[in-house]
């Protein structure tokens, strides 16, 4: 169960139509833009070693130091790329056009990166506080041995899941157990048997690591492709504080439960959504869509469904939901958190939830 | 809170007393010196309401260099006086190395808690006269002689390079950080 949804999530990426950016073109006509797939669990400087020689024949001579911008917006090099994608992108963008540029580093926006060094070194930042947060103590992380942590850190690169589970699971960052996860196992069907290993003996409840992306508007928006742009990082709130697992006996942990946990004053007065039979049915929870028309279609529909009805039921709420996302999906609120986590999480262990808000204008957050 | 069996951690309420608590015994022992200040998040879209927003800081610091002696407990932060003090400071800070151009560097420094480590965490960066930003090296110079030892033995070690502060609610920080190494 688990290594299917992990490897509709490896392979997953965001077919990318990257410009150079006009001042930077030194060459006439100027080069075509470089169409290219990005991983989904990827960074963007991490594709520099492509797009440089594309584009290397039309830059002006001097020292390169590579950026990445949408619509005017500097990209942060730390965020997965599939996140910037889910999160700038209400409307997803096929393909995504990005402007890239070797120049002109915004070191007042930006972080200053050092090409691969720079996003290996935060990834293993990530793992060891992800490591923390589970495991209360970074050790397996910390005394992971070079070989080791190139094997990781080479296969987050070339997206081999194989060699990924086999390095991680020295870790023992384990995997979240609870009754929905059994049950699912119970009742599907044969010829499923190899992908349940980490299942086993492995019951780690408690603190998830999250990195939660809240954008929140003032405006209502029934389409997507009517959202107000984000082109500020102000306008985002980036909350690093882990989820809290709370079992109660019968009662499954969902995925709005652990939102509340984390934004308590967003979600008190929310009521819980999708009481009434979905559009989707059950099985789709189960499916990772890949990044094609059809399941976005379904995946638009359950937003717009989502919107109706907390339109509807929601009278005197200072904020509401307008989206939830998180590796290119919406996922229905209620949906068991531990399935979330478990098949859902980036490969330094943290879970990347996009999460946009309308607050009534004038509330002052 | 019973120290014996404590581990060390800290809830963002405790932090946000012990913060209150900590500028206040600043104030008393260092009243030569600037105080720290609570900052809240500025952002438009910040969720102000979580005390984990809230972080102290310190920003502007100068350091100037100090005469010849190389005691390492000696120090002194301020603004123009250039003098040898051989008195204990209650709160360790920076020696100055001798420099015969006397150069100055400023110092920010946050202090953030983590709800990820649960402690508080240091955060600082330090700038030349000109803006440009120290690297981990100089700063290393400006530490008193037994706190570059600790540095080497102890399990708080340092961050070798730029951290991201942006997950904290801040504009990101091109600095440094004392995290967790446990």
């Amino acid at each position: 169960m688990h290594m299917e949804a992990q490897k509709y999530l490896w392979e997953g990426a965001i077919p990318l139509q990257i410009h150079l950016h006009e001042l930077e073109v030194t060459t006439l006509p100027p080069p075509p833009p470089a169409l290219i797939l990005a991983p989904r669990m990827g960074y963007l400087p991490l594709l520099s070693t492509l797009i440089k020689p594309y584009f290397s024949s039309a830059l002006p001579p001097g020292v390169d130091t590579v950026w990445f911008e949408y619509k005017g917006l500097p990209l942060k090099w730390y965020i997965p790329t599939g996140v910037l994608f889910d999160l700038l992108c209400a409307e997803p963008e096929r393909p995504w056009n990005l402007t890239v540029h070797f120049r002109g580093y915004p070191g007042n926006i930006l972080i200053p990166c050092e090409g691969e060094d720079s996003v290996k070194w935060s990834f293993i930042n990530s793992l060891k506080e992800a490591a923390y947060i589970i495991n209360g103590n970074s050790k397996n992380v910390m005394n992971m041995s070079q070989s080791d942590q190139l094997e990781l850190w080479n296969s987050v690169m070339s997206g081999n899941l194989e060699a990924y589970l086999r390095v991680s699971s020295k870790l023992k960052l384990g995997t979240v157990e609870d009754e929905y996860t059994i049950k699912m196992n119970l009742s599907t069907k044969s010829g499923q048997g190899t992908g349940e290993t980490d299942m086993a003996g492995q019951v780690k409840t408690g603190r998830i690591p999250v990195r939660l992306y809240v954008w929140s508007v003032n405006e209502d928006f029934h389409d997507l492709e009517d959202a107000p742009k984000i082109d500020n990082w102000d306008k985002i709130s980036f909350i690093n504080r882990p989820a809290e697992i709370h079992t109660e006996e019968g009662k499954c942990f969902t995925l709005h439960d652990a939102l509340k946990g984390l934004l308590p004053e967003f979600f008190s007065d929310l009521p819980l959504i999708g009481e009434e039979s979905p559009k989707l049915e059950d099985e789709d929870k189960m499916k990772i869509p890949s990044e094609d028309a059809s399941s976005n279609r379904s995946a638009e529909e359950g937003v717009e469904n989502l919107c109706e009805r907390m339109e509807s039921s929601c009278t005197t709420t200072i904020a509401e939901i307008k989206l939830v996302r998180i590796q290119g999906i919406e996922p229905k609120l209620e949906i068991p958190f531990s399935w979330v986590v478990n098949n859902l999480m980036n490969p330094e262990h943290f879970l990347h939830i996009c999460i946009c808000i309308k607050v009534a204008a004038g509330n002052t957050i | 809170m019973d120290i014996l069996s404590w581990d060390g951690a800290l809830s963002s309420s405790e932090f946000s007393i012990a913060g209150h608590d900590f500028i206040e015994k600043w104030k008393k022992f260092n009243p030569t010196y600037p105080p720290w200040s609570w900052v809240t998040c500025k952002k438009q879209s910040c969720v102000a309401s979580h005390e984990v927003e809230k972080y102290l800081s310190l920003e502007n610091i100068s350091l100037l260099s100090l005469c010849e002696e190389d005691h390492g407990d000696e120090s002194q932060i301020g603004e123009e006086e250039i003098s040898c003090s051989e008195e204990e400071e209650p709160i360790d800070s920076a020696t100055l190395v001798e420099s015969f151009d006397r150069e100055v560097h400023y110092y920010d420094f946050h202090i953030v808690y983590s709800a990820s480590y649960r402690v508080p965490v240091l955060y600082f960066r330090a700038f030349f006269s000109d803006g440009q930003p120290l690297v981990l090296d100089e700063i290393e110079k400006d530490l008193p002689a037994c706190s570059a030892k600790v540095l080497l033995e102890s399990k708080w070690t340092f961050i070798t390079q730029e951290v991201i502060l942006s997950y904290l609610c801040i504009s990101d920080w091109n600095g440094y950080a004392c995290l967790p190494c446990i």
